[in-house]
């Protein structure tokens, strides 16, 4: 090895604390970038290989009743590569020895076995027997949540008859990734189950011989999907079509789709600020080492080293604190994106999981630290390999001060010499401050983002939970019923308030703007489920038109007091041109609203309700579980207070591990800014500290200009941090607001004054660890230096 | 020396440097014209500020003149670009410094190394810092070291490329006289034994007694040249 690089590696192992503080941003940037690539390669392509092996479908359509001789026609629409129909029904279970209610989603299979589209895999069993009636496979998941086995049966209430179901098999399904029952939040696997069954059994228990309600399609390559949906919308609409539409609208699949955007967005948003901090405190680190190096620089000079060696070997010591960043980050990297793909795993239900953090991505991660982190370096290499040698022998020329409007300012507030030390240090190397407190902001901001999520999910859990939607439980019925049932509804036991309520699958559409979704149709006085904005106000909807929310408005370009076409589908298919009486803002959904009254008489129907809303009397719940079970035209049950729980729950526990990640993160930051800071201006100042110590100053006057200078930064940059903080949050929830929800920003000084806590906790720590230095500072030989 | 007409090792005409501050012109160097010679020992002498260093710096390759010419033996330095300029310390110059400039991370084996790696035909660093005294001090780190010891891994550094000249600043100026006659001791045994040519700068009068001959500078210009009859041995100079 050659005396210069021992040179090398003896600098930085005696730099190791300032060299570590700064490897570990860099792992971080390293860290986020492999899990975040990675988990976005490992989910795209698990998803991918999934629906390809599996032929999950393109194209989907409800209809109430269709012949099944429809599918030749369905077949031969241009684009059209496969065509699969089934019937599609929901039943409330009855599983022996569980207190609750539970709602299966039963699908027919195909008489001649296994289905040709959204093939689900078998994971223990077998089929159901394509001639058999009481056979049943069910989803892996609901199995295991469950706990059954091979052989044990439930009952379902299948067309007014409780039937025993024995389980043949289990499976997964490409359709069923992401599972979620009707009306909950997020997937429960012990309340809501997949049903694979016979075409006889299905078709038999939902009237659907000879007929299907629900169509699968897919397409040949290049085939458009928008004439494909036309086209079987033309064909299914005589027989009540809900509408026809592609995987974007399919419930499993968006919201896989969102979380592969979301890994996308982490890894394009976030490794970029850390690499830039990295590279920021390389700079500042190899500007000071080569500060005090001149003269060895000059030195290396005038024994003839070139300047290209001269600029590497500094560069080098850029490139060892990447090796050590990009080592850890690829160690955490590749744990953490372990611990996503487990978590993945319980939310996404994949039978395999395509997880090769590719060497690209190690490749790409490291280059992107390693790249950073020497254009960090460069400036001060460049300038050491320019440093002319004669010049580099001498000592450096003090740096220059001059007397501005700020050092008047300073002498007739009569501020004390440390004071004003402080002041002019800043002043004087305005980009060193500026840099600092950027980052130092930046430490705050990653703590503020976060944490405006606790509040914000806070305002909406309390906006659609415990204002809007109060019910304690959803009864759905399975088809629409005479209001009349409600009175039914009321006598059973442990209810205290029944209420009813229309639901209907619509198309609005303004000219060309389009969009799906379901009016809600209550009475004004319903107490239960209420229509309320985003600042709690109840909104009475008036009869004799419809009231929308502000997000669907804007996406149909209407304003009040114009009218839209309603599309009733299902049905008789009746369009209707109705006035937006009101338009109003809501975190949840989009949401159209009308008088239950004012539809009944639209479509000249008798009163009736899709769905009854209850409040319950908690003593005996038990019993009214064992009452709902023998009901025959229940579709579902939906225990709000227990979705209200797992989502808070959940919420609190996801929060709460971000929330711990982002901190150690500022931490992380905050620590190597501050560290890295003070041991610079210790250096830098060791000379002008010991003489303060020799004139006589104590060792806590003398710690005041190093701790004031640090400090003085980190509290300077507290309003920058907040204003960055709450920008980055403001555009995170632009980005994330979609159809299903769009998230408040709920300001609240908490949140500030806990990021700030943690960053001036974390600075004071690493500016003390670096002034017990002083208390070590030899004064003679200080003074003796050099420099 | 003998009687011949000694060779040339370094001339220089009419060099001058000017440093500017601000609107002040500082004029290192005024116009020297000097030779020196292969072989000989020569002390550079005058007060602080008298432009001595700045002309090592010149003839080590380390700055460029303002004004005027420079050739090592047939090469002219004045005009030389960096790159060449850095193949010429590193092949032909070495230099003592009064603070030592040894690399503080380095021992002083290594501290010779970082010259012999680069050097086309260096003798071993061992080698060099025997002929320092420092044998049994090789694997030490400047700060175990004293300053007398310190200078001597800087000579054993400095010759360890086995240069043509030897150019050293003040190379007692950091030490007491007992530790700073024995670095002129060294420095003399590499004269007399290799034939480098060695410049000394110095504003202490006494070193000039065992130098072939004394250049005197005062305010960028030589003053006076002379060439000592009789020499002293390190050992007989006190100050």
């Amino acid at each position: 090895m050659q005396a210069i690089d021992r040179k090398l590696l003896r600098d930085f192992s005696r730099l190791w604390k300032q060299a570590l503080a700064i490897a570990l941003v860099l792992a971080c940037g390293v860290a986020i970038l492999l899990t975040a690539l990675g988990m976005y390669k490992s989910l795209s392509d698990t998803r991918d290989t999934y629906y390809e092996r599996n032929r999950f479908a393109d194209v989907f359509s409800a209809v109430q009743r269709a012949p099944e001789r429809l599918v030749t026609e369905l077949a031969a629409i241009e684009g059209v590569w496969a065509v699969e129909t089934r019937t599609v029904g929901s039943a409330v279970l009855d599983v022996p020895g569980s207190m609750v209610s539970v709602t299966g989603k039963i699908l027919s299979l195909p008489p001649d076995g296994a289905p040709r589209l959204n093939v689900p895999i078998l994971k223990t069993g077998r089929l159901p027997d394509p001639t058999s009636t009481d056979e049943v496979m069910v989803n892996h998941n609901f199995a295991l949540a469950n706990g059954f086995q091979l052989g044990d049966f439930f009952y379902a209430n299948l067309n007014g008859q409780k039937r025993q179901l024995t389980i043949t098999g289990t499976a997964q399904s490409p359709e069923f990734i992401y599972t979620i029952g009707p009306g909950a939040l997020m997937p429960d696997n012990a309340t809501f189950g997949i049903l694979w069954m016979s075409q006889v059994a299905v078709a038999a228990a939902f009237d659907m011989t000879g007929a299907f309600n629900d169509v699968a399609l897919k397409l040949s390559k290049g085939a458009r999907e928008e004439n494909v949906i036309d086209a079987v919308d033309r064909l299914l609409e005589p027989y009540g079509s809900l509408g026809a539409y592609g995987r974007d609208l399919q419930a499993s699949h968006s919201f896989i789709d969102s979380e592969i955007k979301q890994l996308q967005n982490m890894a394009t948003v976030l490794p970029p600020i850390f690499f830039g901090i990295s590279a920021f405190l390389v700079s500042m680190v190899m500007g000071r080492i080569i500060a005090l190096e001149r003269s060895q620089i000059g030195l290396l000079k005038a024994v003839g080293y070139s300047n290209l060696e001269v600029c590497l070997h500094y560069l080098m010591l850029a490139v060892l604190i990447a090796v050590v960043g990009i080592g850890i980050g690829w160690l955490v990297g590749g744990w953490l994106a372990r611990q996503m793909a487990l978590l993945y795993a319980e939310y996404f239900d994949f039978p395999f999981l395509i997880f090769s953090t590719s060497l690209w991505v190690y490749a790409a991660s490291g280059m992107a630290a390693m790249l950073t982190t020497t254009l960090g370096a460069a400036q001060a290499a460049i300038k050491a390999a320019r440093l002319a040698p004669a010049i580099a022998m001498q000592p450096p020329v003090p740096p220059q001060f001059k007397r501005s409007w700020i050092d008047r300012a300073m002498a007739t507030m009569r501020l004390s010499q440390p004071t004003i030390m402080i002041l002019r240090a800043l002043i004087r190397w305005p980009v060193r401050s500026g840099l600092t407190m950027l980052g130092l902001a930046l430490a705050v901001s990653t703590v503020v983002s976060p944490s405006f999520f606790t509040y914000s999910l806070n305002k909406i859990v309390d906006s659609a939970f415990y204002e809007s939607a109060r019910q304690d439980g959803m009864l759905i019925l399975s088809h629409d019923m005479p209001e009349i049932v409600l009175a039914t509804a009321a006598d059973l036991p442990a209810v205290l308030q029944a209420e009813g309520q229309q639901y209907h699958p619509v198309i609005l559409s303004n000219g060309n703007h389009e969009k799906r979704t379901v009016i809600q149709a209550g009475r004004p006085d319903s107490d239960l489920s209420r229509v309320i904005d985003k600042d709690g106000k109840q909104i009475a909807v008036p009869p004799g038109g419809v009231v929308l929310t502000e997000r669907l408005a804007t996406q149909l370009d209407v304003r009040i007091g114009d009218t839209v076409d309603v599309k009733f589908l299902g049905g008789r298919q009746e369009t209707h041109a109705l006035r937006v009486t009101d338009i109003i803002a809501q975190y949840f959904g989009l949401g159209a609203y009308m008088d239950l009254e004012y539809v009944n008489a639209l479509l000249r129907q008798s009163p009736r309700i899709s769905l009854i809303n209850v409040s319950l009397d908690d003593t005996e719940i038990i019993d009214l579980h064992r009452r709902l079970k023998d009901i025959p035209s229940l579709a579902g049950i939906v225990m709000m207070t227990d979705t209200r729980r797992s989502f808070s729950e959940t919420i609190e526990q996801n929060i709460g591990v971000v929330n711990t990640i982002y901190i150690v993160i500022a931490l992380l930051i905050t620590i190597g800014v501050t560290y890295n800071g003070a041991r610079i201006q210790l250096s830098e100042r060791s000379r002008e500290l010991a003489s303060l110590r020799i004139l006589g100053f104590t060792r806590s006057e003398v710690s005041y200009i190093l701790i004031g200078e640090t400090m003085l930064l980190s509290v300077l940059a507290q309003p920058l941090g907040w204003w960055i903080g709450t920008l980055i949050t403001a555009s995170m929830f632009n980005s994330f607001s979609s159809d299903l929800y769009n998230m408040p920003l709920v300001i609240h000084p908490a949140i500030y004054a806990k990021a700030s806590f943690v960053v001036l906790l974390a600075s004071f720590g690493s500016v003390m660890l670096v002034r017990r230095r002083l208390d070590k500072q030899n004064l003679v030989s200080a003074m003796k230096v050099r420099e | 020396m003998g009687q011949e007409a000694p060779e040339i090792v370094f001339r220089t005409q009419g060099v001058t440097k000017v440093y500017q501050t601000g609107d002040v012109k500082v004029f290192a160097l005024a116009g020297v014209d000097l030779e020196l010679y292969t072989g000989e020992m020569a002390v550079l002498l005058g007060p602080s500020g008298s432009g001595k260093s700045t002309l090592l710096n010149i003839l080590g390759g380390l700055d460029h003149a303002t004004a005027g010419r420079v050739w090592f033996r047939d090469t002219e330095l004045t005009d030389m670009p960096d790159r060449a300029l850095t193949r010429y310390r590193r092949d032909h110059v070495g230099f003592v410094f009064q603070f030592y400039n040894l690399v503080p991370s380095l021992t002083a084996r290594e501290n010779v190394q970082l010259v012999t790696d680069v050097s086309p035909d260096p003798m071993p660093a061992e080698e060099a810092l025997a002929l320092v005294g420092l044998a049994n001090r090789m694997d030490h780190f400047p700060s175990e070291m004293s300053g007398g010891e310190q200078q001597r891994v800087a000579i054993a550094r400095a010759i360890a490329k086995r240069p043509e000249i030897l150019l050293c600043d003040e190379p007692t100026g950091a030490l007491d006289s007992a530790t700073g006659v024995q670095v002129l001791e060294v420095l003399q045994d590499i004269n007399a034994r290799f034939g480098t040519t060695t410049v000394i700068i110095t504003h202490n009068a006494e070193i000039q007694r065992m130098a072939h001959r004394v250049i005197q500078f005062a305010d960028g210009k030589i003053s006076s040249v002379h060439t000592n009859e009789t020499r002293l041995a390190p050992s007989e100079i006190v100050w």
